[in-house]
């Protein structure tokens, strides 16, 4: 309830933020919040100062690139969800986006927020690992560009040093591809006890080639590599989903043990594989 | 709707709550808003082990740390205790009772357990200080199954008892062996009910203040300002007469704040060490593992009967978690079920034993329902297992059992006063339409549909409106249960209510201003309601049990009644007629046959305090007290069917419909007693389907935040389908029987019913709450298998 002793700093630019974050090596970035404080409250976290980046408006924006759409890493949840753009050349972005905890907490938090915290439990991360998105990291010594295959090393831990920032989020225009996130959550505020993300190519109205990104189900979000080369090969769906669970390692907790979170992602990957071929 | 003045009676008129208008504006006043000039804070230093010997405690860190003004351990404080927290319901003669201080000293027994205490000047620097402070623990065995609790070698809470066994206290009538031998079908079940943890959307807090003299005055988020004063006489030594306590604006309860808690003895005995006020206001997650859990029981459930469905016997064995140690009523909760193990159904042998088992976890005590929840889902549970193995439609075989001749002397000693379970059930089903959920259940069966329909019932009774004073003595409870009201008109006719009950979000304001408006003939607008404050409101026994309405609703009839009766002695002196002659109706008094002549009762009130004309030896004012001690308790029961969906391949089983139909006597304000019943359903469905405390086998509590306690929302739940059937109670003049707690009583077991009915076909036949997907999906791979 009462974080721990810690100093505040407001950003003024990029530069800024990332000038702040290289003063102290535990500083971390506040954009919407809702992952930090609770976790700050509960002393989980403990930074010695928070950069709060939450009035760089410049990094709030939906941009038409050509073959990506350009989405600035502080632009909130409701706005991704709502942004017509994305609806029409990635909607399953916009769609997870609506779908992540609650009301306040879509209107606060931000997509760079929830792909830099790490979270496997998070919607985002398995999206933008199924749709290989890039991020776009900036640092003291210029930008760098990390395809999110490469972004997500660990349970809250990500391919962002110490004093860099993640600023943009590069998302691939797939609007002919047919796409679900089929997720199951005990409350509908909850983080997913596992979820699915699915994009597929139809070739006659068949799964032809199918990237499918899995929530929950490892300590970072994760590819189903297997059912993927399985349906690249011909495989049926129902034969596909059965692959799904294959080199995933699902921790055990209040939601679901581990063999029930790999019963889940066959079962909501069959039926996210379904929807995305019927979309 | 709200409520005209030219209505016939307020009683019976959904009125707007006026207590309504602080709360959606930002002015209501909490513990956590309320602070003294020179006000200092604790935090409490508690105990990460389910069980640990303190070795030692250092607190120089702390000490020396920013702001810090004293720390103090457990040690350091045992002087200030005169006694310990107390255990008002010792159930047995030979009851173990161990002692329970404000802070462990050489032990801890439970994760939670307060060892130390640092004040400082802020909260957060009070927080961060506590930090500094270094126990050394020495981590000793524990458990927290209460099964497991009873074995042998179980690591002992408290080692100097030699057992876990707190207690075993039995209810049986003669012949209940042989009316088992002789039964056509005997069937026993087992049922796990959960240990749940009460979430007040306000947490406990207290700020206390202790002048030079030795007064103290204690503000409590507590539901029991009464009880709490003279439990801190005990803890404290400090004269009952000398303390004040104030429950100002209290933002939920459930059972949880009726109780005396460590924070309430250590903020008075600090402040009256250190001079200054001590403020204290608990964490969410301390509120996990600091203020008290419930439920938490093993059950066996025997029912006998004969072949075509009448029940001969019920026969309940339960193991029920007391948790470290006792507080207020925590060994008396599972009776407050003990009588209700027939539910509405007539069962002439009866026999109910609870064993009160110590476990290494937060105590528990009431929280909603209190031993009825508990006692009712293991009977309706067990309905649809003997309807199942006779063959007979569920609805049908509670039918056949209801009781339906008042007044009903049951089995187990008591009597229901009124009540009519056919006409609750009657109306279920004319909302529920059962027989198209029955055709869609089967063409999805038949269709092979991945999403399948469950509708499951429950008809139930509870006793509330506690209680009969001698009935308590009996059953060894210390205090009585009894309640009252003073009334003061004043001297332009306004009217001040005075309650003993302490009102902690039911509206209590409002209905009793309904009450007495219609006793007195007044206006709404004319009635302020004073509650939760012992120097204002002196003589009570607080909220819960849904006392309120059925004891202290009663004491304001009969305190009305004492107000016109002196205000007509006055009218009857003024006019010079007889006082049986005057006619009292809309606050008027009048003359009967010249009902010109007449006087109101505000004009009598002006009489009565200017004293120039009143009769001979009248003493002045127009006030009155009266105390009720109800002679029976009341006995709401009613009629609910839940419906479910669940998803046969992922388990998640969602609500789709939920039909209460309940008798609750006469309704005061229709409007609070409907949301009374969907709170209280939507805390049994949570039950049912998300709450769920889970413990690892060391004893360490695994669902220590709201993240991974899974309360349900609004988002979770269908708008719920509700309606009444009255028979007023004719025990009390008010016809009413109390509706805080039915919704949590009846909606657990309608909705598990619903679950193992939508998986009947498969051969599921048990469910043990929560139905998490998991374990609905584990239910089905092992008939499958």
């Amino acid at each position: 309830m009462i974080p721990a002793p810690f100093d505040y700093e407001v950003a003024e630019s990029a530069e800024h933020a990332i000038a702040l974050l290289g003063e102290r090596e535990d500083a971390r970035l506040l954009a919407g919040g809702h992952s930090l404080l609770p976790a700050m409250k509960l002393r989980l976290a403990r930074p010695s100062v928070l950069v709060d980046i939450g009035r760089l408006a410049e990094l709030s924006y939906v941009r038409d690139e050509g073959e990506h759409v350009a989405i600035g890493a502080l632009t909130r949840h409701r706005d991704v969800h709502h942004d017509p753009l994305l609806q029409v050349h990635c909607p399953v972005v916009s769609f997870a986006a609506g779908t992540i905890g609650d009301p306040q907490v879509r209107h606060r938090g931000t997509i760079g927020g929830t792909l830099a915290y790490g979270d496997p439990a998070s919607d985002l991360p398995a999206v933008m690992l199924a749709l290989d998105a890039e991020l776009v990291v900036r640092g003291q010594g210029g930008e760098r560009t990390v395809p999110a295959s490469e972004f997500f090393t660990g349970v809250f831990q990500t391919a962002i040093a110490p004093a860099e920032m993640l600023v943009e989020v590069r998302v691939p225009k797939r609007a002919a591809a047919g796409w679900s996130y089929t997720k199951m959550t005990r409350r509908a505020q909850d983080w997913a006890t596992v979820a699915v993300a699915a994009i597929v190519e139809r070739t006659n109205g068949a799964v032809g080639k199918a990237s499918i990104g899995l929530t929950n189900m490892g300590a970072t979000p994760l590819r189903a590599s297997a059912a993927e080369d399985a349906l690249a090969g011909g495989a049926t769906i129902a034969e596909a989903a059965a692959l799904i669970p294959d080199g995933a390692d699902p921790s055990t907790d209040y939601a679901a043990s581990a063999d029930f979170r790999r019963h889940l992602a066959k079962v909501l990957g069959r039926r996210a594989l379904e929807e995305a071929v019927a979309r | 709707m709200a409520v005209t003045e030219t209505r016939e009676t307020f009683v019976g008129t959904s009125v707007k709550r006026r207590e309504d208008a602080s709360f959606l504006t930002g002015r209501a006043t909490f513990i956590d808003n309320l602070t003294l000039p020179g006000t200092v804070y604790m935090a409490v230093v508690r105990c990460p082990y389910p069980h640990a010997r303190i070795a030692s405690v250092n607190l120089d860190a702390a000490r020396a740390a920013e702001g810090v003004v004293a720390a103090f351990s457990g040690a350091d404080l045992a002087e200030d205790w005169k006694g310990s927290l107390p255990c008002a319901w010792a159930v047995t003669e030979d009851i173990k009772m161990p002692p329970h201080f404000p802070l462990a000293v050489e032990e801890a027994r439970h994760q939670g357990d307060g060892v130390a205490v640092v004040i400082a000047e802020s909260r957060a620097l009070a927080k961060d200080a506590a930090e500094l402070v270094e126990v050394d623990y020495e981590a000793l065995d524990a458990t927290a199954d209460v099964e497991r609790a009873l074995e042998d070698g179980a690591p002992l809470v408290h080692a100097d008892l030699g057992t876990n066994e707190c207690y075993v206290w039995k209810l049986e009538t003669d012949g209940v062996q042989a009316a088992l031998d002789a039964a056509d079908v005997v069937v026993t079940r087992r049922y796990v009910q959960p240990r749940l943890i009460p979430n007040a959307m306000e947490p406990r807090g207290v700020l206390a203040q202790v002048g030079p003299t030795g007064e103290a005055t204690i503000w409590s988020s507590t539901q029991v300002p009464h009880i709490l004063r003279f439990a801190l006489q005990i803890v404290l030594g400090i004269p009952e007469a000398k303390i004040r306590v104030i429950a100002p604006d209290v933002g939920g309860g459930f059972g949880s704040k009726l109780d005396v808690y460590a924070e309430e003895a250590l903020v008075i005995a600090l402040a009256t060490r250190l001079g200054r006020p001590v403020k204290w206001t608990e964490e969410r997650s301390e509120n996990y593992v600091a203020t008290i859990h419930g439920r938490d029981t093993v059950h066996e459930l025997t029912f006998a009967a004969t072949k075509d469905g009448k029940i001969t016997v019920v026969k309940s064995e339960a193991k029920c978690a007391m948790g470290a140690y006792l507080q207020l009523v925590t060994p008396g909760i599972p009776l407050l079920g003990a009588w209700i193990y027939n539910g509405p159904y007539d069962i002439p042998n009866y026999s109910v034993t609870f064993t009160g088992v110590f476990t290494h976890t937060t105590p528990t005590d009431a929280y909603r329902g209190a031993g009825r929840p508990e006692a009712t889902y293991v009977l309706e549970r067990t309905m649809d297992a003997l309807a199942a193995e006779l063959g007979i439609d569920p609805i049908e075989l509670r039918r056949r059992n209801f009781i339906t001749e008042y007044p009903a002397e049951l089995a187990s000693g008591l009597t229901i006063d009124s009540g009519d379970y056919h006409a609750s059930l009657d109306r279920l089903l004319e909302l529920l339409d059962l027989d198209s959920i029955r055709s869609e259940q089967t063409a999805r069966r038949e269709g092979g549909d991945t999403k399948l329909l469950g509708v499951g019932f429950s008809t139930y009774n509870e006793m509330c409106g506690l209680a009969p004073s001698r009935i308590l003595g009996a059953i060894r409870y210390a205090v009585g249960g009894w309640d009252s009201a003073t009334i003061r008109v004043q001297p332009l006719g306004s009217v001040q209510v005075v309650t003993g009950t302490s009102p902690h979000g039911q509206g209590h304001e409002t209905s009793w201003s309904q009450i007495v408006g219609d006793q007195l003939g007044v206006a709404l607008a004319d009635i302020e309601v004073l509650h939760g404050d012992t120097a204002v409101s002196q003589l009570g026994m607080d909220t819960y049990g849904s006392r309120s309405l059925a004891v202290g609703g009663v004491a304001l009839v009969h305190a009305s009644e004492k107000i016109v009766d002196k205000a007509r002695q006055i009218v009857s002196h003024q006019l010079e007629v007889s006082a049986d002659d005057l006619e009292f109706a809309d606050g008027t008094f009048r003359v009967k046959g010249s009902p010109e002549r007449e006087m109101t009762i505000q004009a009598a009130a002006f009489q009565a305090h200017s004293a120039h004309n009143l009769p001979d030896g009248m003493e002045p004012g127009l006030e009155a007290t009266a105390t009720y001690d109800p002679p029976n308790f009341s006995w709401p029961g009613g009629a609910h069917a839940a419906v479910v969906e669940v998803d046969t391949e992922t388990g998640d089983t969602r609500l789709v419909r939920y039909v209460a139909v309940d008798d609750v006597g006469a309704a005061v304000n229709p409007m609070i007693v409907e949301g009374q019943v969907h709170g209280g359903i939507t805390q049994g469905i949570a039950a049912a389907l998300w709450e769920e405390a889970v413990y690892d086998e060391d004893a360490n509590l695994l669902t220590t935040t709201m993240t991974t306690y899974l309360v349900p929302t609004a988002a979770e739940l269908p708008s719920f389908e509700t309606d009444l059937t009255e028979t007023r109670s004719p025990t009390n003049p008010l016809g009413v029987k109390g509706v805080g707690e039915t919704g949590t009583i009846a909606s657990a077991p309608a909705v598990i019913n619903a679950v193992v009915d939508a998986l009947s076909h498969l051969g599921v036949t048990d469910m043990q709450m929560p139905a998490t997907p998991e374990r609905v999906w584990r239910a089905i791979q092992e008939v499958e298998a």
